[in-house]
């Protein structure tokens, strides 16, 4: 995701960085191939001009040719403007010319809900064919569930073959996969379903009836799965705002793919100009979209970035930060993203449970295992480690071997109980076996071993310093510390401390 | 080309619906600076791509400083002429295998939400009109419901599908049937694949497993494999096209949704980044809203509304 947005951006800003002295020309040339950057990258047209014109304008204003470090100046400017150009709001700090690049604190109610009460609080979801709207209704219910809410999924698509069923297989999923215990409602009326445009209007009935249904069994939260369609068909829009006039949703998200290109942004402005959208849903966001649809749908609509959609599974949806994904956009990385994984993974007690063993040097390779299962469950070993600080633009021609992952899981699951709880067992003959049982050789196993052994050697060292405490070290850090930690260093001038940095967190994770 | 018929109205009104158009070029006026700067900004807004449209209001430019260039009205027949020109004569046909030898057998394959299966119902009701035995896989095991959703469609138009379990190995679906099109000594077995986003190597390196397993059980298949792609998605649609071919070698591109963009400029901007013909544009919902591709036809209808 924004791979080559990031490396345009890095270009754009080498002729900045590092200098001590820039002009004026200077600037307007990088910002000249800012804005081809932003272009290629989908970025709606009219976006792109009046970004790179607000830059500018306060670039020259601020003095950004005067200033000590006028390419680190520059990138909080650009910075801070992104985030600006998604949550719509002024970023605070600008005029401090601290360090610090991502200093601002915007909140846009990213993921927030506002549920009514009585319930049911009723979200309607609206979109073009294809953008993703089903899947992200299963996503949202899984979601809500989560919170404590329970939610029923109403089927609204009447037109698409087999969609009524999809959501009904979507909501057992949810029921069963799922974390919480809420209840998970499905309503369908599948016997209105018809071939596409025979059906129109339809779907206001069905619609009514889910609501009285929600209503009867005390739902917290109800989803309408209204069908994709053209914002220019009359008929199809129309039906969606009887919807909107027969049930009043609460909120209503328009979904939209991440990979949109420049003319598709326009549809979503007139959904909103039909619809008033409340917000926006991101799907296909782990594509590697050079993110123009992300910068552009809030200048077009109005209406906030709420989630992306970040994979194909029920939990792979994220509330929308403005200022992590500007971060993400400019290779300054995400360190608050990637905590928030590592809780959702990994509970307090478990991490105590280790951090204990690891101080007695007790460690086995089935915590190493457990271990290694927590970082996959988190996502590509890529995607994480894009998200720290510096570490992404010296990432992006690396290719993460994560078969590598695969052959140790491979090795420890292929070593018996007792090997496993001691590691000093292992002779020459049952390594054999073992490289053997996991299609490996010989010379794997023993370096496999040897890497655990120093790691846990270095468990002992550093006991006290755990993985759970850590992690509430890291949670502390607030946008000002995660700046301070990204900042000071140039994110795109190799610097030795954004190079030192890099293998030692490596070591870190894979030590836990 | 006589596999579907070639209405090139269709495709002027899908792309009507819309239509705002490289709208400058649409009248004839003389040229200014100002108008040319409109030319580029509607040509890149017509996903044409950056680099394209620069160079061709360059070229215009240029053009209008000579004095060869004078109107908006030989703007356009200089931008129709260019485009033209990127499309050389190619084969845009589909590729039938003889039919004492066996099926021919069609890959299907795109992202999420591209529109597979729709144009899936679409290659096959044409073929089918044509009077073509058709048979179809249902390869995609992981969606919720995507077999359900071939199933009808295959209901609908009359024709088989052979299905495998939820969750089931769609190398394995693949495999039995090309089994049972022999069998039942079909034409045509098109085989309907899971959405994957090109970026997943897991996903892909299965579609490439789903074409060898092709292969091997009849030399000769798969003999197209048709990459399905949303003409609303912007430049990233390239990218897809690249990553698809490296697994699974793409012989054609169908354009789906071709009707929900005013411009539709992405297939010039495929055509310039690759060497793969589009063979199909889909324009709408219902399983007649297909065409044959023909792209000087194509950018007429982008330039003269």
């Amino acid at each position: 995701m924004f791979g080559t947005l990031t490396d345009k951006f890095s270009d754009a800003f080498k002729t900045l960085s590092g200098r001590g002295k820039i002009s004026e020309s200077n600037v307007r040339e990088a910002m000249e191939q800012v804005r081809a950057a932003l272009l290629e990258a989908d970025v709606h047209y009219e976006v792109v001009e009046k970004f790179t014109a607000e830059v500018q304008t306060q670039a020259l204003g601020e003095n950004v040719i005067d200033n000590v470090r006028p390419g680190e100046q520059m990138i909080k400017i650009v910075h801070d403007e992104l985030i600006k150009l998604m949550a719509g709001e002024p970023p605070e700090d600008i005029q401090g010319d601290a360090p610090g690049l991502g200093s601002t604190s915007t909140q846009s109610g990213a993921g927030e809900i506002m549920f009514v009460s009585p319930g049911p609080t009723i979200i309607m979801m609206a979109g073009l064919q294809g953008s993703g709207k089903t899947t992200t209704c299963g996503k949202l219910a899984a979601h809500l569930r989560k919170k404590g809410k329970s939610v029923m999924l109403a089927a609204a698509d009447l037109q698409r073959p087999a969609a009524v069923k999809q959501l009904e297989v979507l909501s057992e999923q949810v029921r069963d996969e799922a974390a919480g215990d809420k209840t998970i409602g499905f309503y369908s009326e599948p016997d209105k379903v018809a071939e596409y445009g025979k059906a129109v209007g339809a779907a206001v009935t069905v619609c009514k009836n889910a609501v009285k249904q929600a209503r009867a069994e005390n739902i917290d939260v109800l989803i309408l799965d209204t069908a994709g369609r053209l914002h220019v068909n009359d008929d199809l829009m129309g039906e969606l705002r009887q919807v909107n006039a027969a049930v009043n949703p609460h909120q209503i998200y328009l979904v939209i793919d991440a990979m949109t290109g420049q003319d598709a942004v326009n549809s979503a402005k007139a959904f909103h100009d039909q619809l008033e959208i409340d917000g926006v849903i991101l799907t296909k966001f782990d594509s590697d979209t050079r993110g123009g649809a992300a910068l552009s749908v809030r200048h077009i609509t109005g209406a906030p970035i709420r989630f992306i959609g970040v994979g194909e599974k029920l939990d792979a949806i994220e509330p929308f930060h403005p200022e992590r994904i500007a971060s993400r956009i400019l290779g300054m990385g995400d360190v608050v993203s990637l905590v928030e994984k590592a809780q959702e993974q990994v509970s307090e007690e478990e991490a105590q449970a280790l951090q204990e063993k690891m101080a007695k040097g007790k460690m086995t390779m089935d915590d190493f295992l457990k271990q290694l299962k927590t970082i996959r469950k988190m996502g590509s070993m890529k995607s994480l480690l894009g998200m720290l600080p510096g570490i992404g633009q010296q990432l992006k021609n690396i290719d993460l071997d994560e078969s590598q992952i695969n052959q140790t899981e491979a090795i420890i699951q292929s070593m018996n109980r007792d090997e496993r709880a001691d590691v000093d067992l292992l002779s020459g003959s049952r390594r054999r076996r073992i490289a053997r049982g996991s299609g490996t050789n010989q010379k794997d196993v023993s370096q496999l071993v040897k890497g655990f052994e120093m790691v846990s050697q270095m468990g002992k060292q550093m006991s006290g310093m755990g993985m759970g405490q850590r992690l509430k070290a890291m949670t502390g850090l607030g946008g000002a510390d995660m700046a301070a930690m990204a900042g000071g260093q140039n994110p795109f001038g190799k610097t030795k401390g954004s190079t030192s940095q890099k293998p030692k967190f490596k070591k870190r994770k894979k030590r836990k | 080309m006589g596999l579907f018929r070639a209405a090139f109205d269709k495709i002027k009104t899908g792309l009507a619906k819309t239509r705002s158009g490289v709208a400058v070029v649409l009248g004839d006026q003389p040229l200014s600076p100002t108008l040319i700067k409109q030319l580029e900004r509607e040509l890149i807004q017509s996903d044409v791509g950056v680099k394209t449209a620069i160079e061709l209001t360059k070229d215009i430019q240029a053009g209008w400083e000579r004095g060869e260039i004078e109107s908006t009205g030989d703007a356009r027949e200089f931008l129709i002429e260019q485009l033209i020109a990127y499309f050389p004569q190619e084969d845009r046909t589909i590729h039938f295998e003889d039919r004492n030898v066996g099926p021919t057998v069609i890959l299907v394959a795109g992202i999420n939400g591209a529109g597979k299966t729709t144009s899936i119902a679409k290659m096959a009701k044409s073929l089918r009109d044509e009077g073509k035995t058709v048979m179809l896989a249902a390869c995609d095991t992981f969606r919720a419901a995507a077999v359900h959703q071939l199933e009808v469609w295959a209901q609908r138009l009359g024709v088989t599908v052979v299905k495998g379990q939820q969750g089931g190995d769609p190398a394995a679906v693949a495999f039995d049937a090309v089994e049972a099109a022999l069998a039942r000594g079909v034409d045509v077995l098109l085989v309907d694949t899971a959405g994957r986003l090109h970026t997943q190597d897991p996903l892909m390196r299965q579609l490439t497993k789903i074409r060898s397993v092709l292969e091997k059980k009849l030399p000769g298949a798969p003999h197209e494999v048709i990459l399905v792609l949303d003409a609303t998605v912007g430049q990233n649609a390239v990218n897809q096209a690249v990553k698809f071919t490296e697994a699974t070698e793409v012989t054609g591109l169908f354009l789906a949704k071709l009707d929900g963009t005013a411009k539709g400029g992405i297939v010039i901007a495929i055509r310039e980044a690759l060497n793969i013909p589009v063979k199909f544009v889909g324009l709408g919902e219902t399983p007649d809203d297909v065409e044959a591709f023909e792209p000087e036809k194509f950018i007429r209808a982008m330039f003269e509304g």
